[in-house]
């Protein structure tokens, strides 16, 4: 027990005096840090700009209000087409995710030393680029439109679902996949029969939870091209159109949340 | 009892359905799912003479990834990466020193209501905006750069990590809390000895786990012009330069994967 000498008496003490002094030193260390992070990220900030924002701010206010509510009519198509991004690209997303996922998987993947990290080295590259990067790509591979958005979600979207889902598929009940084997199945029969009904409601369940941030994700695709409610977004910002941008903004804002209760509600009623 | 009375055992075995118990709303959900991915399927446009012209652009993409360039544009790629690790950094630490007592606040358990509602508003706004939105609002305040991104960041890990420390703080041992409250002790020591041990390593591995998030977010708000490695990758893609595009996808997923596998083994060491 960590003690010190107080007025020759022992008393009680939380670390011993190294812990404290490494702990001390850590948070020291931390501190430095970020003080020189921020010293090099603000080199070649403008502090004009930065002291001027509360006005800059009051003025965009201004323009951005009253959203200009007529321009919604030209909304519903681009809206129509994001919810379809977001949608198609799940649907494949998942498509190609369940075989990454039964790749690597601990316990259904062929092998252990080629096929599993090949599967987690798709998972991780899949996962650590943002869709917006995808579409950045996709559209000047493929052109601008909504195959590229549909395609970005797609692929970000195999990371994400295939992570989950093999993480599920290792937590399964080995007993249930025991008995299948001794019933003389085949690799195809064990997968349908012992592991498919016991990882199927985490799999929809993980499929609506991408769906609804796909959702979030594909209202801003069209910055970059790949269609849907960002082209119209992109195209207000460039003419400066404030109370359009906003009335863009309220919409997202709004498929966001509805997206959001949906897939609480899908996932609440299947778990 | 004859032997036609008693029940023929079953010889065949039918499997019962997946999921979807009832049958109508199986039916019905299965029908509007159809419905809808034709519609959906057909209001895409694809332009599929530009997709095929695409797909030399996309064989060189490959190739640009296989064997990626990282010097002739090593400066651009260099200012960019210090620009989003330095804005990584503080935006974390920013970030969680506003987000924690925002948390304690968004805790039903430790806080009066009002205060209550308040820091559940501000997390719900957070929560809402997207990062890339938010970007383009604090790109359009405080100017192009970095700092306008390390805002946008600080913002919303506000809303990712106020809200997990909050249901966090919810779901504490209360006996220790009353075992403090029974010693007399004020509300800053209840926080200091019942609450803060008991959250503090989760607390450190979300720390951990949003620098994370926030690298991968630095990636992309480049796009929208709040600095970082981002835009030195939309540039790279403008030109059609693929194999710095590469190298530049590379270092974002090398930098992403030291950072989980880093967090990983920190999380362990401290929990």
């Amino acid at each position: 027990m960590p003690v010190a000498l107080v007025n020759g008496k022992p008393d009680w003490r939380h670390r011993t005096s190294v812990q404290r002094l490494v702990l001390w030193a850590g948070w020291l260390a931390v501190a430095a840090l970020t003080v020189f992070c921020w010293q090099v990220m603000t080199k070649d900030t403008i502090w004009l700009f930065v002291y001027d924002a509360p006005t800059q701010a009051a003025d965009l206010g201004s323009r951005m209000i009253p959203p200009r509510w007529s321009y919604m009519d030209k909304l519903w198509w681009p809206l129509w087409d994001t919810i379809n991004i977001a949608t198609l690209g799940t649907l494949m997303g998942v498509f190609l995710a369940v075989p990454v996922a039964l790749l690597a998987a601990r316990n259904t993947t062929p092998s252990l030393y080629v096929a599993r990290p090949v599967a987690l080295l798709i998972i991780v590259s899949s996962r650590s680029i943002n869709s917006l990067i995808w579409a950045l790509l996709l559209v000047s591979i493929i052109g601008p439109g909504i195959l590229a958005g549909i395609v970005a979600i797609g692929l970000r979207s195999i990371g994400f679902v295939a992570k989950l889902l093999y993480e599920a598929i290792e937590e399964i009940d080995e007993a249930q996949v025991e008995a299948v084997t001794a019933t003389g199945a085949s690799g195809a029969q064990l997968i349908d029969y012992a592991i498919v009904p016991q990882i199927l409601p985490a799999f929809a369940g993980i499929s609506v939870f991408r769906w609804d941030i796909n959702i979030r994700e594909s209202a801003i695709l069209g910055l970059v091209g790949a269609g849907g409610i960002g082209l119209q977004l992109q195209a207000s910002l460039n003419v400066l159109a404030w109370p359009q941008v906003t009335m863009i903004f309220i919409v997202i804002l709004g498929t966001v949340v509805l997206s959001e209760w949906v897939s609480a509600k899908v996932r609440h009623a299947i778990i | 009892m004859t032997m036609a009375d008693v029940p023929a055992f079953p010889r065949r075995w039918k499997r019962p359905p997946v999921l979807i118990r009832d049958r109508g709303w199986r039916y019905g959900i299965y029908g509007g799912a159809l419905v809808y991915l034709v519609l959906a399927i057909c209001s895409v446009e694809v332009n599929w003479t530009r997709v095929y012209e695409g797909l030399e652009r996309g064989w060189r993409f490959i190739q640009g990834f296989l064997h990626p360039d990282f010097t002739s544009r090593w400066e651009d790629i260099r200012i960019g990466l210090v620009e989003s690790l330095t804005m990584t950094m503080t935006s974390t630490v920013v970030g969680i020193a506003i987000s924690i007592p925002i948390g304690i606040g968004a805790a039903r358990n430790i806080a009066p209501p009002a205060v209550y509602l308040l820091c559940r508003a501000i997390i719900a706004i957070s929560r809402a905006l997207q990062e890339i939105i938010v970007a383009i609002l604090f790109v359009a305040m405080f100017g192009f750069g970095p700092f306008a991104g390390f805002l946008t960041l600080s913002f919303s890990t506000i809303g990712f990590l106020a809200k997990l420390l909050a249901e966090d703080i919810e779901d504490i041992d209360e006996a220790q809390a009353e075992a403090i409250r029974a010693t007399g002790a004020s509300w800053w020591q209840l926080i200091n000895y019942a609450i803060q041990p008991q959250v503090m390593p989760r607390l450190i591995g979300l720390s951990l786990y949003r620098f994370d998030i926030n690298f991968r977010e630095s990636a992309v708000i480049g796009i929208v012009g709040a600095g970082g490695i981002g835009a030195t990758l939309n540039t790279a893609i403008d030109r059609y330069e693929f194999d710095s595009a590469g190298g530049i996808l590379i270092i974002i997923i090398a930098i992403v994967m030291a950072a989980e596998y880093s967090s990983s083994h920190v999380r362990k060491w401290v929990q």
